[in-house]
C-alpha cells in the first residue's frame, strides 16, 4: 500500500473489501453504493486505510488497521476536531 | 488514559471525518497546550466517513462520525463496542477495565463477572458450574 505517494489531496482507500485487496481504485466507490455496517463483536475487525498524522514523527502516512495486527488496539472515532475528544 | 493502555500494550487509534491536515493544526495549536506533549496517538482521517459507516458510527445527517469505540485483539476480532451520540463523553477507566479483563481472559481462559477489576474472583465455565455460580460468586 506504499505505492500511492502523498499529495495535497492524496486520498487512502477507506474501507479495505475482498474486492479492493488488489488495490483498484475503484473499490472504494463499490462500498459507497452498498452501505452498510460490518463490525460485528466476535467478528474479524473490517480493515481500512486511511491517511494519519503521526504526532510522534510529526508527520502525514497512510495508516492500515491491519499494520497493528498482533496487538490489541483501541479504535476510537470522535465526532471533530476542535470539539471535545 | 493513554499511558494506562501504554502499560497494557494497547495501540489508540484516533479516528474523525476531519482531515489529515486538521489533525496536525489541532494537535499543535490546542491538542498540546491541554496535554502534556499533545496526544501520542495517530489521527486518521475518515474522508466522507465511508469508515465510520462499516463500524457504524457514520452520521449521515451531521455528517460525522459519532463517538464509537471499538475493541480489537491480536487475532484482529473486535471485542467490544461501545457508540453514543454526542451529548455523553466517554468513561476511559471503563475502557482500561475492559481491556483488563479482555487480556485476562484471553491469558486464562476464566471469565471475569460483572464490574470485574484485575484481583477479583473469576469463572471457570464447566458443566459442574450450571446453576452453581451462586455458590461462587455474588455481585
Amino acid at each position: 500500500m506504499a505505492k500511492k505517494k502523498e499529495g495535497c489531496v492524496a486520498s487512502a482507500a477507506g474501507p479495505i473489501t475482498s474486492s479492493s485487496d488488489q488495490g483498484d481504485d475503484q473499490a472504494p466507490e463499490t462500498v459507497k453504493e452498498e452501505p452498510r455496517m460490518l463490525a460485528r463483536v466476535g467478528q474479524p475487525a473490517p480493515d481500512f486505510e486511511a491517511m494519519a498524522y503521526l504526532p510522534h514523527k510529526q508527520d502525514f502516512a497512510p495508516v492500515k488497521l491491519s499494520d497493528y495486527k498482533g496487538k490489541w488496539i483501541t479504535l476510537c472515532f470522535y465526532p471533530g476536531d476542535f470539539t471535545f475528544v | 488514559m493513554n499511558d494506562d493502555l501504554t502499560k497494557l500494550d494497547v495501540q489508540v487509534l484516533a479516528m474523525s471525518t476531519d482531515s489529515h491536515f486538521t489533525h496536525k493544526i489541532w494537535q499543535e495549536e490546542e491538542l498540546s497546550k491541554m496535554v502534556d506533549g499533545g496526544v501520542p496517538f495517530p489521527m486518521l482521517a475518515d474522508a466522507g466517513g465511508k469508515i465510520g459507516e462499516v463500524y457504524g458510527v457514520y452520521d449521515p445527517v451531521g455528517g460525522v462520525d459519532i463517538r464509537g469505540r471499538f475493541i480489537i485483539d491480536p487475532e484482529f476480532v473486535i471485542r467490544a463496542m461501545e457508540v453514543l451520540t454526542p451529548e455523553v463523553g466517554r468513561n476511559p477507566d471503563e475502557l482500561v477495565r475492559q481491556v483488563k479483563a479482555y487480556q485476562h481472559i484471553v491469558a486464562t481462559g476464566e471469565v471475569t463477572p460483572s464490574g470485574w477489576e484485575p484481583g477479583d474472583k473469576t469463572l471457570t465455565p464447566s458443566p459442574a458450574l450450571v446453576g452453581h455460580v451462586w455458590e461462587e460468586w455474588k455481585p
